[in-house]
Formats: structure tokens, C-alpha cells, sequence
């Protein structure tokens, strides 16, 4: 047993550490490349998480050194796609939390119904999934017609998903149960179209929804939007990143805004705290102060 | 026992059957314990967590959901929420990820033993209770690898010892304990 006599002991961990250090100098030398190439910056992202992702990539790339990855990055386009998935978690799915979604259409969607149009924007939308659930409510609530929702995300592989809004047919028991869970009226089925392999989601659905890419860290503002969905996106990002977003999407909407988050992301530790006020806060919906 | 220096956290996974062994091993803690406790329950997706309250409800330690960016102190136990993975960046602030799925699991034992080793080093005791599958054994690899003292409950003792079992194939591990004599231990920490 090694590990017991502690000089050896000592200097295997040293080395690790070392290691570990050199490790992290080239896992930010591959961000500064990508950000100076590509202009996609991770800089004020987690980074355990994309310590991770990376060196998940790596195993799979089958190169020797971190820093082949950089070079192969700046050369290789297809391989920077690669890594921005990776690095982008476009995990979702149809009424995800269920009780968010009974929280809107109890607690906002009344108060949007008095507005003669209304617009909507949701930020990492990543496939989709969320952006259609929210349609699928405003047209059970009467508020799909005079809604424009504009549905973002700044990775285009994940965008182009997002508006075939086809899904594979074995994810639709989960979204039928979820659907239910959260208040739909109506039979889940009326909404998709089924063969064996995927389900359609019905094009009427889309009429109002335009979907682009944006960039959160360095993309700007929307005018005049009623209801800001941005759910489990600022969690990846560092407190300081987090206030500059939320800054962003106060900057898009007037007094009376709803802004709402993902169940694990709250404002209460956020510098902009002050200017909202919790709807629903456990579901963490919040409303813009008028100033 | 072993007397080793400076600890500074625990982490301990565990999946079927655990509910019952976080209970035995949190009955015995001393309410002075002084390190703070970082937990990864299997538990599915849909189910509230209503593990934080009942292992606050022993009244030993205080037991919390983990939340993000919160900075873990000590004498506190924080349990991973349902559907989120846990881990702790190099600050040892946490943070929760919606990502994949790791070994079929979210949370995953590996993803939170995997960050803790590298923000721990040597300061960490890695803890592996029952459970039938595997997660958790590349993790506890990971944290012998940077120094810390590894845990394995006795998969004799073991609800399903599937998990135990392949923690101890996958590593060298310092102890195999039954839940009594892990408390035991933890309680012998200063
Ligand atoms: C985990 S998904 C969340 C999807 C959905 N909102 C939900 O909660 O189910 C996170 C999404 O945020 C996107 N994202 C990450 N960083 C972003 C940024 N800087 N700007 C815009 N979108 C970003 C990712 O591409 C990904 O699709």
C-alpha cells in the first residue's frame, strides 16, 4: 500500500496537482481560441462544467494533448460544432416541471389577456420543446392569435431542430404525462401527428413563432417583451455573467414585465433583485417594478 | 482508526437502498460533526425531494437541498436536488447542471465525487453506500488518485451491493465499513 508512506504519497499528489494546473492553462487557452475565432464566449461559464464537457470531447476525439484540440478547433470547423454542442447542454423537454406551467397560466396569463397584443421572448430555447408548450397554453387561454413569440438560442445546429418541431415518438408518453400535469385541457394527441419513428407537432401551432439566434453574453436587447422565459440557461454562467443577462432582459421589457427562470436559478442573490418583485416565487416567476 | 490530518469535506453516493442507510449513518452523527457532508441520492426525476427533510428531521446535522452557488460550510449536509447534477468547482462554490444523463443517473455520484476530488484534493473522504449499478466507482477512483480517503460500505451489509461491490473493484479503497462503524468513524473526525 503506497499511500501509506507518506513521502511517495506526497509526491503523487504534487504531481497530480501539477497535472491538474497545467490541465486548466490549456482548457482556457482553448476558450480564448475559441472566443477570439469564432466569437462564442465561455469565458464566465462554469467552469467544472466545461472542464467537463471538454475533456469529455477529448476521450472521444481520440488526440494526445488538450492543446491539439485548440489547433484542431481553429482549423476544423466541423470540429468546433462539435465542441459547441458539447459545451451548449441542449437537454429539454415538452412541460418541463409541470407546476411552472400551472404557475403561468394561473398567474401571468390572465394578466396578458387584458393587453391588446402581446410578445414573448424565450432565450435558450435550445429544440424547442418549451417554446411549444408555451403555444400549446396561449392557444388553450385564447392568446396564441395575438401573440409573436420570438424563440432564441445561440447554437444554429439546435435552432434548425427547434423549427422542424419534430420529436422522436418515444419521448411523447413523458410529454403526454407533463402535459397533463400542468393544466392542458384537451387531449395531448390533438397536437402532433404520429408514425412510427417521430411526432409532428401541428404547423398551426408555429404561425406566430420566429425563431434566431442570440447570443446572451454578447448578442443586445429586445424591445418591449411582456413575458421573458430564460429557464435553465443562467445556471451555466458565473455570478457576474448572470447580472449582465439579467440586466439584458430588464432592459427588454417595461414596468409590469414577467420574467421567469428555471426552478433551481433565483434573483435573489442578482444586483438587479430590487427592480422585480416575485409572482410566483417558489416557481420563480417574477414581474418588473414600474420605476 | 486512522488518524489523518486537515479533512475538509465528505461526499457520499448512494442508490437503491439508501434512503435507509443515509438514515443509519445520520442517526449516529454527532451533532458537532465538523466538516460539511455533500450528498448523491439516486432518486427519480418526478419525485419531490423530501430526503433533506427527513434526514434534518433526526435533528442531528442540519440537512439542505444543495443550492446553486451556494459555498458548503461546515456541520451541514447538502443533497443533490432530483434531476439536476451536482458539482463543485474549484472555489467549492456548487454548481447544477441539467446535462445528460451519467451512468443512466442525474444527479450522478461520478460527476459530483469527480469535481470534489479536484476541489478537495487530499481533503476529501469519498463515501460509497448500497446501490445496484455502478455510478460512483470512477469517482471514488478519482479521489484516491488526488489523495483523499476512500469509503466502501460492507456490500455484505448492503441493500444491493451491486454499487459497493464495483467501487471496490474499480479501487484500492482504505476502508470497508458496515453503516455503524462509517459513523463511527466520521464521528471520530475532529
Ligand atoms: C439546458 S438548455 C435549456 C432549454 C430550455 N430552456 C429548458 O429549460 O428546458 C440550455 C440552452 O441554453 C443555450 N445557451 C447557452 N448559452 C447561451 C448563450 N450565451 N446565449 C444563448 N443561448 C445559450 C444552449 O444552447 C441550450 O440550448
Amino acid at each position: 500500500m503506497i499511500r501509506f508512506i507518506p513521502i511517495i504519497a506526497g509526491r503523487l499528489k504534487k504531481r497530480q496537482e501539477e497535472i491538474l494546473e497545467s490541465q486548466d492553462i490549456e482548457i482556457r487557452l482553448l476558450i480564448d481560441a475559441i472566443f477570439r475565432k469564432y466569437g462564442y464566449d465561455f469565458r464566465n461559464y462554469s467552469q467544472a462544467h466545461i472542464k467537463r464537457r471538454i475533456l469529455n470531447r477529448f476521450q472521444l476525439s481520440g488526440l494526445n494533448t488538450i492543446s491539439e484540440m485548440t489547433h484542431k478547433v481553429l482549423y476544423d470547423s466541423d470540429f468546433v460544432d462539435k465542441i459547441l454542442l458539447d459545451l451548449s447542454i441542449t437537454v429539454t423537454e415538452m412541460f418541463r416541471d409541470p407546476t411552472f406551467y400551472k404557475a403561468v397560466r394561473q398567474s401571468v396569463l390572465p394578466i396578458l389577456r387584458s393587453a391588446p397584443f402581446v410578445k414573448i421572448w424565450h432565450a435558450g430555447c435550445a429544440s424547442g420543446e418549451e417554446v411549444y408548450s408555451m403555444a400549446i397554453m396561449l392557444k388553450e387561454e385564447g392568446l396564441l392569435h395575438k401573440t409573436q413569440i420570438y424563440a432564441t438560442d445561440f447554437n444554429p445546429v439546435i435552432i434548425k431542430y427547434a423549427r422542424k418541431a419534430e420529436y422522436p415518438i418515444s419521448r411523447i408518453k413523458e410529454f403526454t404525462i407533463s402535459y397533463q400535469k400542468a393544466g392542458g385541457t384537451r387531449s395531448f394527441s390533438d397536437y402532433y401527428t404520429a408514425d412510427h419513428k417521430s411526432a409532428k407537432l401541428n404547423d398551426n401551432l408555429k404561425q406566430n413563432i420566429v425563431f434566431d439566434n442570440h447570443n446572451l453574453v454578447t448578442d443586445s436587447v429586445f424591445a418591449e417583451i411582456n413575458l421573458v422565459v430564460c429557464r435553465n440557461v443562467l445556471i451555466y454562467f458565473d455570478r457576474q455573467l448572470q447580472d449582465k443577462v439579467i440586466g439584458l432582459f430588464m432592459d427588454s421589457m417595461p414596468g409590469g414585465g414577467f420574467l421567469c427562470l428555471g426552478s433551481k436559478e433565483t434573483l435573489q442573490f442578482s444586483t438587479h433583485n430590487e427592480s422585480f418583485e416575485p409572482v410566483v416565487e417558489h416557481e420563480r416567476v417574477y414581474i418588473k417594478k414600474y420605476s | 482508526m486512522i488518524k489523518r490530518k486537515n479533512f475538509q469535506a465528505v461526499a457520499i453516493g448512494s442508490s437503491a437502498g439508501g434512503l435507509n442507510a443515509l438514515k443509519t449513518v445520520f442517526t449516529e452523527l454527532d451533532k458537532k460533526f465538523p466538516l460539511p457532508i455533500i450528498i448523491v441520492q439516486h432518486i427519480s426525476a418526478d419525485t419531490d425531494s423530501y430526503l433533506p427533510s427527513l434526514l434534518d428531521n433526526l435533528k442531528k446535522i442540519k440537512v439542505k437541498e444543495a443550492d446553486e452557488k451556494e459555498t458548503p460550510q461546515k456541520g451541514i449536509a447538502y443533497i443533490a436536488p432530483p434531476n439536476y447534477h451536482l458539482l463543485i468547482e474549484s472555489d467549492r462554490s456548487f454548481t447544477l447542471t441539467v446535462g445528460e444523463r451519467v451512468n443512466y443517473a442525474r444527479p450522478s455520484i461520478d460527476v459530483l465525487f469527480e469535481t470534489a476530488a479536484e476541489a478537495y484534493s487530499d481533503g476529501l473522504i469519498g463515501i460509497i453506500l448500497t446501490g445496484a449499478n455502478n455510478d460512483g466507482s470512477r469517482g471514488l477512483k478519482k479521489i484516491r488518485e488526488m489523495g483523499g480517503l476512500t469509503i466502501v460500505q460492507d456490500p455484505e451489509e448492503a441493500e444491493a451491493e451491486a454499487m459497493p461491490a464495483s467501487a471496490l473493484e474499480a479501487t484500492n479503497v482504505d476502508h470497508v465499513m458496515k453503516l455503524k462503524n462509517i459513523a463511527k468513524f466520521l464521528n471520530s473526525i475532529i
